[in-house]
């Protein structure tokens, strides 16, 4: 009965918000991100309005750019969707990294036996997903049998692939000729070019053919909505007869098979090496970056799609913000960091008119205690867990 | 000779197992007061950078200072999000993580930062030659003292309150958004400290992946302990001898052999195994990891 009082106290004009509102709050957190970006530029002494020029007219400037912006986008939209699918389901795989490294190394270590002809690229692909979605499998497995977090696993996971990755990159998959890179894929598994002169390959559209067959899984079957279902409430889930054990290690297999698919598209969709270079420069913290697409873009994957389209921009402009205007690329790295922060905020729009409560609050301080409640505006009324915070949000937005 | 082994092994784990347990207590004391802070990764990353910087500036304990001032300022912006504000504790410990990572690579761009011999904290001599952090002695302590702390006075009783059953506490009039965020805050100064060591006194020097995980094998150490600070230090200890035993074969003449990548796998293997193995007995507050809200 509260609860639907809190509802309807939600003042009209809000209200007629809340339908846009998933979209302004992702430019709004973009925007945060940019902001704090230009803060820390300034006091590293550095030119911010030369090196947000330079980000945005290199990501978006000219078709070359906004070609690069897709080829970086590519990995990032895959990997987001590692992290999406699980979030879905009620968990948080922080291991698209190391299931990505597997995923890549998978598809360069195709080359170490002969094929017939015509069937390269298809293997490759299918082998990187296989790695990834056993690489990822093996936490999931710890979680349902002996109850093990998932972010600790994963983490631990994607350290253990860091080093299992180093090491193959030197010892076992080196190129003869040049011993600090992989062999490179050859020219019959490579994925075409779409563009001459960018890294912009095939691999874009098998990214986002992947992101719409996961939108068909998770929306469109039963076994999605079982992974939702269990994602929202674990306990009703429970009830309706859902096995929640299937639905994470179904999550997990399609999550790895998303960063292994990633790491494949990128090697073997970027001239001109298509190859690993020893210390994974090239590879390292896609998985990671993944995240922050995935919460701009609402963990749904046509959101998604979207932002990873914006975070391939800020990639791709970042190397023109480090050339022109002498910025480091690990610029875009903070941005990142402040994005996903602010996205923790459930409805961040919010954040204006609570601190204007907190001043007001602050200035009638006399007043007795109670008064600290009605400042707050009525949150959603229903959200109670974080888990489901995260979720229940993004659902609006989908 | 195979007795200076043994020292020097002890000596090697010990020092390991500095920020292991300072960033474990302090996770402790958070996760009782019921915040879950995955964002110690980036906490204890960040804190090795600007204890450097701090270092640079005023020497070690100067260093020591900044780091945990750092430590403190991260978590509080964590917690605020995520008591005041709301947010998942999850995403925001992400985002920490991420915004660290970024900011150091950025501050590290030109290349690692080094710290001279007069900056560095001057180590306690020992009879095999190898020198003892000071730090170790307060890693040593700080368990015990948080242990009392925690078992045995009015506030950590709250704390536990507000860990355990928010509603109540805050109907006994405890405050629980300000206990949490004092708990967490507090947790992060601890981290910020574990942090400046890494880069002050143990390794003196400053790279992007100084940090190598060890706040995800902080919080591992955490479900291990199941928040008991003692057993966090024993824990501490097993991943801390771990990894220097990692170390030390790699450095070994006679181990030459194993490939370095894959020793370097077994602190996290072994974290793994742990972790797998004690799960089952260990009970965490009932509401871990849930914002609260009044109705």
């Amino acid at each position: 009965m509260k609860r639907k009082l809190a509802a309807a106290e939600i003042p009209a004009r809000r209200r007629s918000l809340t339908g846009l509102s998933p979209l302004l709050e992702s430019m709004l957190a973009g925007a945060l991100g940019l902001l704090v970006g230009v803060v820390v530029m300034v006091i590293w002494g550095y030119n911010p309005w030369a090196a947000v020029v330079a980000l945005f007219t290199g990501a978006y400037g000219s078709l070359t750019g906004f070609a690069s912006a897709l080829a970086k986008a590519t990995p990032l939209l895959l990997t987001a969707l590692t992290f999406s699918i699980c979030v879905r389901a009620g968990m948080f795989n922080i291991g698209a990294e190391g299931q990505l490294f597997m995923g890549t190394l998978a598809a360069v270590a195709v080359s170490l036996v002969v094929l017939p002809p015509g069937i390269d690229q298809i293997v490759r692909l299918v082998l990187a997903m296989v790695v990834g979605a056993l690489w990822g499998l093996v936490p999931a497995l710890l979680k349902v049998t002996r109850g093990v977090s998932e972010v600790i696993s994963t983490i631990m996971f994607n350290w253990i692939a860091r080093w299992l990755a180093l090491y193959l990159v030197l010892n076992i998959l080196f190129d003869p000729l040049r011993a600090e890179k992989t062999i490179s894929i050859p020219v019959s598994g490579r994925l075409p070019l779409l563009m001459r002169g960018t890294n912009l390959s095939v691999g874009f559209f098998v990214a986002i053919a992947f992101a719409l067959i996961v939108y068909f899984i998770v929306w469109h079957t039963v076994v999605g909505y079982e992974i939702r279902a269990a994602g929202l409430n674990p306990t009703a889930a429970k009830y309706g007869g859902i096995n929640s054990r299937r639905t994470m290690l179904l999550s997990f297999t399609l999550g790895g098979m998303a960063a292994g698919l990633a790491g494949a598209c990128y090697v073997m969709g970027t001239p001109p090496t298509y190859g690993v270079f020893a210390g994974l420069p090239e590879l390292t913290n896609l998985g990671f970056d993944g995240m922050a697409v995935a919460m701009v873009g609402r963990n749904h994957p046509i959101g998604i799609i979207f932002s990873a389209i914006f975070f391939g921009g800020l990639n791709a402009g970042g190397r023109a913000m480090q050339f022109r205007a002498g910025v480091p690329l690990e610029m875009v790295r903070v941005v990142n960091g402040t994005v996903v922060l602010a996205m923790a905020i459930p409805e961040l729009i919010r954040i204006f008119p609570l601190v204007k409560s907190g001043v007001q609050r602050m200035i009638s301080s006399v007043r007795p205690r109670r008064g600290a409640d009605s400042g707050d505006t009525p949150s959603d009324p229903d959200s109670s867990t974080s888990r489901g915070d995260a979720t229940r949000k993004e659902e609006r937005g989908a | 000779m195979s007795l200076d082994y043994f020292w020097m092994v002890l000596i090697m784990s010990l020092q390991a197992m500095v920020p292991l347990v300072l960033t474990a207590v302090g996770e402790i004391i958070g996760e009782t007061a019921g915040l879950f802070n995955i964002g110690l990764e980036g906490i204890l990353l960040m804190s090795a950078f600007t204890g450097v910087l701090g270092a640079k500036f005023g020497g070690p304990w100067v260093g020591l200072l900044v780091g945990m001032v750092t430590g403190g300022t991260m978590s509080l912006v964590f917690s605020v999000i995520t008591t005041r504000l709301k947010g998942s504790q999850m995403i925001a410990g992400i985002g920490i993580n991420l915004f660290a990572l970024g900011l150091v690579a950025f501050g590290l761009a030109a290349g690692p930062l080094f710290v001279s011999e007069g900056m560095r904290l001057r180590a306690i001599q020992t009879p095999v030659g190898m020198g003892l952090s000071p730090i170790v002695i307060v890693a040593l302590v700080v368990p015990f003292i948080a242990y009392y702390f925690l078992k045995r006075t009015r506030a950590g009783l709250m704390l536990k309150a507000a860990g355990e059953n928010p509603e109540a506490a805050d109907v006994a009039g405890i405050n629980v958004l300000r206990v949490r965020l004092l708990a967490t805050t507090f947790g992060g100064i601890l981290a910020g400290l574990a942090g400046a060591y890494i880069s002050v006194s143990w390794v003196g020097s400053m790279t992007k992946e100084i940090s190598g995980g060890r706040g995800f094998i902080a919080l591992a150490t955490v479900v291990f302990s199941g928040l008991n600070p003692l057993l966090a230090l024993v824990g501490g200890f097993i991943f801390g001898f771990f990894e220097s035993l990692a170390l030390w074969i790699r450095n070994s003449p006679a181990l030459k052999a194993l490939p370095t990548q894959l020793i370097a796998m077994t602190p996290y293997v072994v974290t793994l195994l742990v972790v797998a193995g004690v799960i089952g007995r260990v009970r965490f507050p009932k509401t871990l990891g849930e914002p609260y809200k009044r109705e």
